[in-house]
This record gives structure tokens, C-alpha cells and sequence, in this order.
């Protein structure tokens, strides 16, 4: 009986074995798949664990030690007084206005990315389809740096924009705009309102991508077929296709509510001296030298982001992706 | 016949649509106009005369060179480690079903998932409690940690497309393991693998926020455009620099598309 069962197994009996350690292992993962199946996830497995996981967990002990106020040495034994120190007025003011500022990005990204996404999955089609494709990946991709300057230069008081309002005798509308309390400032590009401007338009394809995702797989005739039951156009967009976009909107709100809540060099570059929470981490492990507190603030974010990945996932937003 | 064929937009969406991706590119156009301008010291629109001299000035910069070629050679070891660990991981997951197989799917894309400031401290604060001190492989460990899920999402793509019964033809026909990667798997998935791995230099190459906590003292160039961006030294030359960072990034990204543009999953579509 143990002959059989020998005998079926899927052995290549046509041929004699090959020689060599090259075909002994080549034999080796012909009979054994789960061998091979280890050799080629122990390396990525490994590298992944060890550099990230670890790193992550590195971060996450760091932020129950503590710093010691008077030496400035870390001290490291398990403490929550960190942790009591994110709650002071001042730093949750920064969390405040970092998680205000996501949100705002987000529900821009989304009403500018909407009639984008839309025009390319409904009326594009062959070559113009590719150009549109083309040109949400390669905003997507210039440099982020490239991007931030280029809108320094924009928004510069004496730039392009001051320039085109100029021309358009619109220019008391800007100074009307900066003067105001919490959104303006000096120019823009020293203005909430500039962090703002440049925030969505860094992230705005990563909204479009999922949303377009999203309106691909509505059917053309179900938006005819609400017309013809004599919906109106602005019913049509509420009752219809809104509900069937919103998961590719949260799934894109992932990106954009993610990238803002960890963002450090644009309000740094194009903003007031007001931190967000990137800045503040970055000073606080720079030139503060607290780690522990820097390593607090990085879990607010990660925190959020829970938060937010498990109700999008309840909204089914991951299908979008 | 279907209803919806050679029916045009509103005019509102197509005006909608249209002022977006005018958004989206006219500030990239700009950084090439400023590259020309004959203004040293504001960013003064328009430009009052136009100029090629900042193209040899920003050519003996030895700084622009030096964080130019660290970046090239961080980026290509990056990119090649990526390419390794991405197809291996992406050959595993999406041969077999095995336990823990989504949990390795998440462990790929989560350094990518989480903020870059996050990933950037992380690996920060592990170097200082192992008292590594920075060198390029510190920059290199980071960079390949985020490079990997670039390949593995365009190996995974191809994998799936890839029949399974083509590597058990070979094998019948008497072609060993080593024989059936060499000649059937690798031709199926080399452009896949090329436009992963350029995708994956191209994130290496303009990747800031992780650089900056992994790298010390050393320049990569955007490393080196971000000190400019905070404390100008010399403005045009800057601005050269910028619009030879989009040409350099725009041309991988435009060769990765034209390589996977019949496939069902198309490169690049998640950054």
C-alpha cells in the first residue's frame, strides 16, 4: 500500500532525475511547494518585519518613555507622563487645527475631483480616455517639492496671481480676503489660506483615481433612466449617482484626510507660524530633542487613521480602491 | 445599440472638468518658464527678460552634482532591492493561498499607507536606540522599505493575468525549476517588473518627508531643493534644478504607462 502511494506522486518518470545541487533543488521545490513558498517569503517577510515592524515599535516604546526636564536625557522607563503632556492647551490646539484643516482638504478635493472623475469615466473615450488617465498620473507623480515651489511662485505677492488680478481689477477682492482674521495674513503664500490651496492641490489626484474608480461601474443608462422617471439633474446627481460615488469619495478621503494629518513641509514652506501636527513632530524630535513627545504626537495620527480605515471600511470604501 | 454613444457632456462639466486639470498642470508649466527668467531675487511675474545663463551656472555647481549623484545611487540599490523583495512577494501571494496571506498584503502597502512623517521617525528612533549612525544605507533601508509595494502592486497585476498552466506545461516538458523561471516566467513579467522597478525609481528619487529623518548630513536633491525652499541661496539656480527634477521624473512615469497601458491594471495608479 505505502508502494502506491510512492508511486502516485507526480514524479516526472520519463525522465532521470538531473544531477547537481541545481537540480536537486529544482526536485526539492517540485515536491515540496511549500519550501519553495518559504524561500520566497522569508526575505521580503523578514525585511518588512524587522526594518518597519520593528522601527514601528521602536517609535511606539519611545513614547512611553520620558524626558527628563532639567538634564534633557531620556528617561527610560514606562511612563504615561508623555502622554499627559499631548493634552496640554497648547498641543491640542495643534491637533485641532491640523485635523480642521484634513477635513477641509478632503471636502474641497472631493467637489474638485468630482466633475474630473466624472467627465473621464462617462464621455471619455479611446484617446481622449488616455489623456485623461495621462493627466491625473502625471501631476500624481512630478515632484512634490516641484509642486510646493511651484505654487511659492504663485502665490508670491508679486507672482502670477497678484499679477492676473491686477489685470482683471480684482485685486481689492484678495486684500479684502486677506484681511480677514484666521484665513489671511500678509500674502498668501505666508496664509492658512495659501497651506490650504496647495494642500489640495497636492492631493487632489488621489481623490480623483478612486472616485473615477467608482463612477466606471455605474451603468450610463441608470442616469437616462432617472431622467426619463423625471428627475431633474441637480435630483439625479443627489439621489443617484452620489450615493453610488461615495465609496470611491471616502476611499480617496483616505488618501487625502492621511496625507494632510502627517503633512510637515507644506505648511512650513507656504503657511503662518502656526505648527500642525508633521511640524510639530519634527520639532519636537529636532531641535527639542524630545523624542518621547514626538513619538506621542505620531500616534494621534495613527490613532485617527484607525479610527477612519475602520468606518470606511464599513462604507465598503476599500472595493473602490 | 447603446443609447449612450456620441452623447456629449453639459457644458458645465466640461467647463468643470477642464478649469481641474488646468489646476493640476498649469503650475507644473510655470516652474519651466521661471527657469528662463533673467530675475535673480523675486519670483517677480512676468519674468522681465529670458535668459539660458542659469543652465551653466547650475551645471558647475559641484553641490547640484554631488546630492544628483546620491540620489541616482540610492535610488537604483532602493530600486533594485524593491525588485528582489517585490517579486518574491508578489510570486508567493498570488501562487498560493496560505494563511497569513492577507496579513502580508498589508504589511507590503503599510509603509506606504501611513503617513511618511510616521515611517520617517519610526526608522529614525530605531537607529537611535541601535546606535546606527546615518550613512547612505540608512537612506537606502528606508527608501527600499516604501519601494517595495510599488513593484509588488504591478507584479501582483501581472501575476493574476499570467496562467498557471503555461509553468506546468513547461515542467511536463521536462524543464526544470531554475529553466521554467528563466524561460517562461521572467519573459511573462519582465515589463511588469521594469515598470514597477522605474515607478519605484522614481518615488525613491523625489521622496523628501522619510529622507530627511534617515539621512543626516548628507544632500539628496530634494533634500537639497528643500533647504533652498527654506533658506534661498540662489534662486535661479533652484529653479533650473526644479524643472530638471519634473523632466526627470516625467519621462520613467510616462515609460511605465506606455509598458503596462494594455494591461488591466495599469501602472502607477497607486502612488
Amino acid at each position: 500500500m505505502s508502494i502506491v502511494a510512492l508511486n502516485a506522486n507526480p514524479i516526472p518518470a520519463i525522465l532521470p532525475g538531473s544531477g547537481g545541487l541545481r537540480g536537486a533543488l529544482s526536485d526539492l521545490f517540485w515536491r515540496r511547494p511549500k519550501v519553495l513558498l518559504l524561500l520566497m517569503l522569508l526575505p521580503p517577510v523578514l525585511w518588512l518585519g524587522i526594518v518597519y515592524i520593528g522601527s514601528l515599535f521602536a517609535l511606539l516604546a519611545q513614547s512611553f518613555f520620558s524626558i527628563d526636564e532639567f538634564s534633557g536625557l531620556i528617561n527610560r522607563q514606562f511612563t504615561l507622563k508623555t502622554y499627559g503632556d499631548l493634552l496640554q492647551a497648547a498641543n491640542l490646539d495643534i491637533i485641532l487645527r491640523t485635523v480642521t484643516m484634513a477635513a477641509l482638504v478632503t471636502l474641497a478635493s472631493a467637489i474638485v475631483a468630482f466633475p474630473i472623475a466624472y467627465y473621464a469615466a462617462r464621455y471619455a473615450r479611446g484617446r481622449w480616455k488616455a489623456l485623461f488617465y495621462l493627466g491625473v498620473m502625471l501631476p500624481l507623480w512630478s515632484s512634490y517639492l516641484v509642486k510646493i515651489y511651484a505654487w511659492k511662485l504663485i502665490l508670491a505677492k508679486e507672482g502670477i496671481l497678484t499679477w492676473l488680478l491686477t489685470k482683471l481689477h480684482l485685486l481689492w477682492l484678495l486684500d479684502a480676503w486677506l484681511s480677514l482674521p484666521v484665513v489671511g495674513g500678509n500674502s498668501l503664500s505666508v496664509s492658512f489660506t495659501g497651506t490650504f490651496i496647495v494642500f489640495v492641490y497636492v492631493w487632489l489626484p488621489f481623490m480623483i483615481l478612486p472616485v473615477q474608480a467608482a463612477l466606471e461601474r455605474v451603468p450610463g443608462n441608470l442616469v437616462e433612466a432617472s431622467s426619463d422617471l423625471g428627475a431633474s439633474p441637480g435630483q439625479t446627481f443627489r439621489n443617484v449617482l452620489f450615493p453610488l460615488a461615495l465609496p470611491g469619495i471616502v476611499a480617496g478621503s483616505i488618501f487625502t484626510f492621511s496625507l494632510t494629518l502627517g503633512d510637515y513641509i507644506i505648511p512650513q514652506i507656504i503657511g503662518t507660524s502656526r505648527l500642525f501636527i508633521g511640524q510639530a513632530v519634527y520639532s519636537q524630535q529636532g531641535t527639542a530633542g524630545n523624542i518621547p513627545l514626538a513619538a506621542a504626537f505620531t500616534v494621534v495620527p495613527i490613532v485617527i487613521m484607525g479610527f477612519y480605515l475602520w468606518g470606511a471600511k464599513r462604507m465598503g470604501a476599500f472595493d473602490a480602491l | 445599440m447603446r443609447s449612450d454613444r456620441g452623447q456629449s457632456a453639459p457644458l458645465g462639466l466640461k467647463a468643470a472638468a477642464a478649469c481641474g486639470l488646468l489646476f493640476l498642470h498649469l503650475p507644473i508649466l510655470l516652474i519651466f518658464v521661471y527657469a528662463f527668467t533673467t530675475e535673480e531675487k523675486s519670483f517677480v511675474w512676468p519674468p522681465p527678460g529670458l535668459t539660458t545663463q542659469w543652465f551653466a551656472v547650475t551645471w558647475n555647481r559641484p553641490d547640484v552634482w554631488e546630492a544628483l549623484s546620491l540620489s541616482v545611487r540610492v535610488a537604483a540599490i532602493s530600486t533594485t532591492i524593491a525588485l528582489v523583495l517585490g517579486t518574491l512577494c508578489a510570486a508567493a501571494v498570488s501562487r498560493t493561498k496560505f494563511f497569513g496571506r492577507e496579513t502580508i498584503s498589508l504589511l507590503v502597502i503599510l509603509p506606504i499607507a501611513l503617513p511618511g512623517i510616521i515611517t520617517g521617525i519610526a526608522l529614525r528612533s530605531a537607529f537611535a536606540l541601535a546606535d546606527i549612525p546615518f550613512s547612505f544605507w540608512t537612506i537606502v533601508l528606508g527608501h527600499a522599505t516604501f519601494c517595495v509595494v510599488v513593484v509588488y502592486n504591478n507584479a501582483v497585476a501581472r501575476f493574476r493575468r499570467t496562467s498557471g498552466s503555461m509553468i506546468e506545461a513547461s515542467m511536463d516538458l521536462g524543464a526544470d525549476g531554475f529553466q521554467t523561471f528563466r524561460h517562461v516566467v521572467l519573459p511573462n513579467i519582465a515589463t511588469a517588473l521594469l515598470a514597477g522597478g522605474m515607478l519605484a525609481f522614481a518615488l525613491s528619487f523625489d521622496e523628501v518627508i522619510v529622507t530627511t529623518f534617515t539621512a543626516g548630513q548628507q544632500q539628496t536633491v530634494p533634500i537639497w531643493m528643500l533647504e533652498e525652499l527654506i533658506r534661498p541661496r540662489q534662486r535661479p539656480v533652484t529653479n533650473v534644478v526644479a524643472m530638471v527634477v519634473v523632466l526627470v521624473t516625467l519621462l520613467p512615469i510616462l515609460f511605465a504607462y506606455y509598458l503596462t497601458r494594455d494591461g488591466d491594471q495599469i501602472a502607477g495608479s497607486g502612488k
